[in-house]
């Protein structure tokens, strides 16, 4: 019976491919490039989604995650060590076989860490640092965790606009393709434009199916009673804190996750990664899909992202957001999706109300 | 649970359907609430040659609105009024600007737009050094003009065949700071920058070419850009005793300096870099702001000119043409922004062509073109353009830019 | 290093810190009500400085400035009646959600009424140079209005809260609604109130620092971020509080910035922060563990 909450997955990907072709039928493969970037945000999305709708936890700084794991791989796939090749521990990583060796665009050789090392080095250390964060922060509440959250946030800016190794306010440029498997590659430029939407999607895909198995188990149902009333989920014998850093890292880890595969499409990472005004953006998204609803934040991060990614917004981007989380809050608590007379269209179509 | 597959079905559905009418919709992809891109559609030539297309990404609202918003401005006016004379070889151009909002992943994301979709022929701006050094080699990759309106000198080093930029280069203006002290006997001063890519590039070239010039820098301290008070910073560069102090930014902050240093008598010269060069700065710091010295463009004084002067015509109708329609004070920010599509222009006039290597090629080959920020002499070795003499020492003298004399 | 110079790291110190002060106690009258945090209260004090400086071309200044804290009054009486009353299921989560929205919404109508530059009020007396030397330290006579206005302020507020009928009611809310309410107290006009109250106070607060800041459309966030952090240090709902923790926060990046770089003195701030946050979060200054709610 638990088979059935994958059902919606395998309609998303056929959705997937279907989107592929009425693109390609009307000559518009290059609404692509704007989509695979929305995926990539879609998964800090998704982790938000984990915590704020299933946990309760509200965070403004999980663009800081993003950037955790955006600037890491960015950091160690152009550090060019080639200077250091003699030195012992560049020969020891060089025998381990981290190191790769590659051409610029300007020609010039570059030695550095190779991208899959690279990124799992990203999800350790931005799981290390959720941990060292939340082990503190997840105690706290209401205005207190919003604050610290958000110092979080602000710290990591701070961080990466005062840092020389960060590239202080120009970020990181030069972040080389990502070699999945094969021929498979995270790479921005158009040619490998089609592989990317289908990458993207998969790493959506992936982390819906985690998030998904994890609401629909024990942890979820903990999660949930939590949310609705910490003392008495406390007083059941459930283990409140471990459930909610385990959340909390969780959704780190799919933030970092994001921000690394999207450095690696877009060649480049920025200070703009991990202002305030990204994570209330996120935090609008999952208002938006619905607090305690993965399809819905997972399907408006990727719209919301897309529209604005696309400049359809214009001059008034920031304030389109703005009006989201004002209208949202006053209209649809419960998100756009649970809007009645959208139920209406969608129990017609699913004919039977309940299930 | 059914529920919830068939409610996700058709929001995607939705979506999808969103996304293809939108694109059926608005074939110059210019958008709702985009007051930036001009219309030129609306204006159709009726006989002439298919226009050329532009594409310009600034950062017309956010953190550098104060940057984006006046170049802006001058570029949809630069291209009103030449689509009005007929355009440049008997094409109109058609402008597409883009907000970026100061965000190298927006800027990214526009950036491949106007490449893959419009196919455009060259992009002026961004207008940060952070989005251009972003999207740098994706313009050089795609072969499309890259016309920066951003400071840094990592955008034309190491050279990338199809990028180019507008404004002097920092360690111009840093030359021509030092020069200056050196006339003053300057031999110690406290550098205080702003942590922008614009504040970063010049610490950059103060901190290297101090030391040739004679010249010992005491303190070196960087402040936010947000900062609303720098009179701790001050204090410091105050206790190190400095014979004068650099403060290298480009946002308001530059006008607090000034106060603070009136404030805590800190009685030395104040050396400010060319993004001094808005009128506001100075109004905001009233009459704390007289005295400052810095290198800049000749717009700020234009009027002053002598008549014989090569830039002098430019430069005054580009200002009573700014003032005119806009009601504001011309900024050199929206002059990089003039300097960048009449340098577009100037190359399709020669190139005979809208060919992109034909018109990069073009570019490369200009010379003596009279821009706002000087003389551009471009060269395959030099991007940029510009040399010293693009500068002239300029200070503030009764609320009003003045050429600076010792 | 010597004495003036000590002096003169102090005096900057109090700079910064009255401006982070003044803006603390914004947040604590609506805190004090409601018991949420306007997110948007860094916004009430640009509006309120932007329409004193439009004003001030027509109109003497002191009566631009009164006419400026008059029309925010209004706008944070109006937002509250047209927003935060219709909160459904009006949670912390949800509130801050909607004050962070309508801060967002503020701002970039702001942009759109006042373009991106900067502009900033004359100085109340004097000029730009106009300074008071302490010890041989300097110190801008702007920044004496800031700590004078501060006061005045904050002995009103306190007088308020804890002597007037009004005050004790708002007092009530805050603690208990449903029981404020039983004892028939009208809450709705309560809350009404206090957005009116702190958007009105932010409005001043913004005029008086507005000649030593300068004031741009989006500076709001910056200084409600600071405004926050020294409400929290100081313990939320403790304006006098709010006001020491101010300076003493102005004080500590003053200090940062004699001892180490500039470039550290934020991130040294937000970790003093996480660190109140994390060991003492009923503020610098509580005398209980629990969290005090004294105006």
């Amino acid at each position: 019976m638990r088979l059935r909450i994958y059902y919606p997955v395998i309609a998303a990907a056929l959705l997937i491919v279907v989107l592929h072709l009425a693109l390609a039928a009307t000559g518009k493969t290059f609404y692509m490039t704007q989509i695979t970037m929305s995926a990539y945000y879609a998964l800090v999305v998704i982790g938000l989604c984990l915590l704020m709708g299933y946990a309760g936890q509200i965070s403004l700084g999980h663009a800081g995650f993003f950037a955790a794991g955006g600037y890491t791989v960015a950091v160690l796939t152009t550090c060019n060590l080639n200077g250091l090749r003699q030195t012992p521990l560049v020969e020891w990583l060089s025998r381990l076989g981290v190191l790769v060796s590659w051409r610029d665009l300007y020609g010039n050789e570059v030695l550095s860490v190779s991208p899959w090392p690279a990124f799992i080095a990203a999800i350790l250390l931005t799981a290390l640092i959720a941990l060292a964060i939340g082990l503190p922060v997840i105690r706290l509440k209401g205005h207190y965790l919003a604050m610290a959250t958000l110092g979080f946030g602000l710290i990591i800016y701070r961080l990466a606009l005062g840092a020389k190794v960060l590239g202080q306010a120009d970020g990181i440029s030069g972040v080389p393709a990502f070699h999945l498997l094969g021929e498979l590659q995270i790479n921005g430029r158009t040619p490998f434009r089609i592989q990317n939407y289908y990458i993207a999607w998969s790493a959506v895909l992936v982390a819906m199916v985690l998030a998904l198995n994890l609401v629909n188990s024990r942890v979820g149902r903990a999660l949930r009673s939590i949310h609705q009333s910490e003392e008495a989920a406390h007083s059941l014998g459930i283990d409140t804190y471990r459930y909610k850093l385990a959340t909390f890292i969780l959704s780190a880890v799919l933030a970092a996750a994001g921000g690394a595969m999207l450095t690696h499409y877009n060649g480049s990472i920025g200070p703009s990664e991990v202002t305030v005004m990204k994570s209330v953006r996120y935090l609008a998204i999952v208002a938006v899909g619905g607090m305690a609803n993965l399809w819905g934040a997972m399907i408006m991060g990727i719209l919301l992202n897309f529209l604005s990614l696309r400049g359809v917004f214009g001059s008034f981007d920031d304030a389109v957001f703005g009006a989201i989380l004002i209208g949202i809050m006053l209209f649809a608590p419960q998100g756009l999706l649970r809007v009645p007379k959208l139920q209406v269209l969608t129990s017609l179509l699913s004919r039977r109300s309940h299930g | 649970m059914r529920m919830r597959v068939a409610s996700v079905l058709c929001v995607l559905a939705v979506a999808c359907g969103l996304v293809l009418s939108g694109c059926e919709k608005s074939p110059d992809a210019s958008g709702p609430g985009t007051p930036a891109a001009t219309s030129p559609a609306a204006t159709k030539p009726a006989t002439d040659a298919a226009p050329i297309k532009v594409g310009a990404i600034f950062a017309v609202t956010g953190p550098a609105s104060f940057l984006g918003a006046p170049e802006e401005k001058t570029v949809k006016m630069f291209v009103e009024k030449l689509n009005q004379a007929g355009g440049v070889n008997g094409h109109k151009i058609e402008l597409l600007v883009r907000d970026s909002g100061a965000s190298p992943e927006k800027a990214i994301s526009m950036a491949k737009q106007l490449i893959d979709e419009e196919k455009v022929l060259a992009i002026l701006g961004p207008s940060t050094s952070g989005e251009t050094l972003q999207i740098k080699n994706i313009c050089q990759e795609a072969e499309t003009i890259l016309l920066s309106c951003a400071a840094a000198e990592e955008i034309v080093i190491p050279m990338a065949s199809y990028v180019f930029k507008t404004p002097q280069k920092d360690s111009q203006a840093a030359q021509w700071i030092f020069n200056t002290m050196k006339d003053l006997g300057i031999k110690k001063i406290g550098v205080i920058t702003s942590n922008t890519g614009f504040g970063k590039g010049g610490k950059a070239q103060l901190e290297k070419m101090a030391a040739e010039n004679g010249v010992e820098i005491l303190v070196n301290e960087v402040y936010e850009k947000e900062a609303t008070d720098l009179t701790g910073v001050l204090t410091k560069v105050k206790g190190a005793g400095v014979q004068a102090v650099v403060n290298w930014s480009i946002e308001p902050a530059q006008g607090i300096v000034a106060k603070n240093m009136k404030q805590i008598q800190l009685d030395v010269p104040l050396f400010q870099s060319h993004g001094y060069g808005n009128i506001k700065y100075v109004q905001a710091s009233g009459d704390a702001a007289d005295g400052t010295i810095f290198p800049c463009g000749r717009l700020l004084v234009a009027d002053e000119l002598p008549a014989d002067h090569p830039q002098k015509a430019v430069l005054t109708q580009y200002k009573q043409d700014y003032e005119a329609k806009y009601k504001e004070d011309a900024s050199t920010f929206g002059g990089h922004a003039y300097d960048a599509i009449l340098i577009l222009t100037e190359a399709i006039k020669k190139a005979g062509s809208t060919d992109k290597k034909a018109v990069r090629d073009a570019i490369e080959n200009l010379q003596g073109v009279v821009g706002t920020a000087g003389v551009f002499n471009f060269s395959p070795q030099d991007h940029n353009g510009l040399g010293l003499d693009a500068f002239e020492m300029l200070t503030v003298k009764g609320g009003k830019f003045a050429f600076y004399k010792k | 290093m010597n004495l003036p110079q000590i002096m003169q790291y102090g005096l900057s110190g109090i700079t910064v810190g009255s401006v982070y002060a003044i803006v603390a106690v914004g947040f604590n009258i609506i805190y004090n009500t409601t018991g949420i945090i306007n997110f948007a209260q860094g916004e009430f004090l640009i509006v309120g400085a932007m329409t004193a400086i439009s004003l001030s071309h027509v109109v003497p200044l002191p009566v631009a400035i009164l006419g400026a804290v008059l029309i925010t009054t209004a706008l944070g009486g109006l937002i509250e009646l047209v927003f935060i009353r219709r909160v459904r299921d009006a949670s912390v989560l949800r509130l801050i959600i909607v004050t962070i929205g309508l801060s967002i919404v503020i701002r970039e109508a702001m942009l759109h009424i006042w373009d991106e530059k900067p502009w900033s009020l004359p100085y109340f007396t004097g000029t730009s140079s106009t300074t008071v030397s302490i010890l041989g330290a300097y110190i801008s006579v702007q920044v004496l209005w800031v700590l004078g206005v501060s006061a005045v302020i904050v002995t009103a507020l306190t007088l308020f809260f804890r002597y007037t009928t009004t005050g004790r009611a708002m007092r009530a809310c805050s603690d208990d609604r449903m029981a404020a309410r039983l004892c028939g107290i009208n809450d709705r006009w309560m809350v009404t109130l206090s957005f009116m109250l702190s958007a009105g106070i932010g409005a001043l607060a913004g005029c008086v620092i507005s000649p030593i800041t300068q004031t741009q459309y989006d500076m709001g966030a910056t200084l409600a971020i600071k405004g926050f952090t020294v409400a929290i240090l100081g313990g939320l709902g403790n304006s006098m509080a709010a006001v020491a923790a101010g300076l003493f926060l102005g004080l500590l990046e003053a200090l940062v910035v004699s001892q180490f770089a500039s470039a550290y003195k934020e991130v040294v701030a937000i970790v003093v922060l996480l660190l109140i946050l994390v060991f003492r979060p009923s503020g610098l200054f509580a005398r209980r563990a629990t969290s005090v709610r004294t105006a």
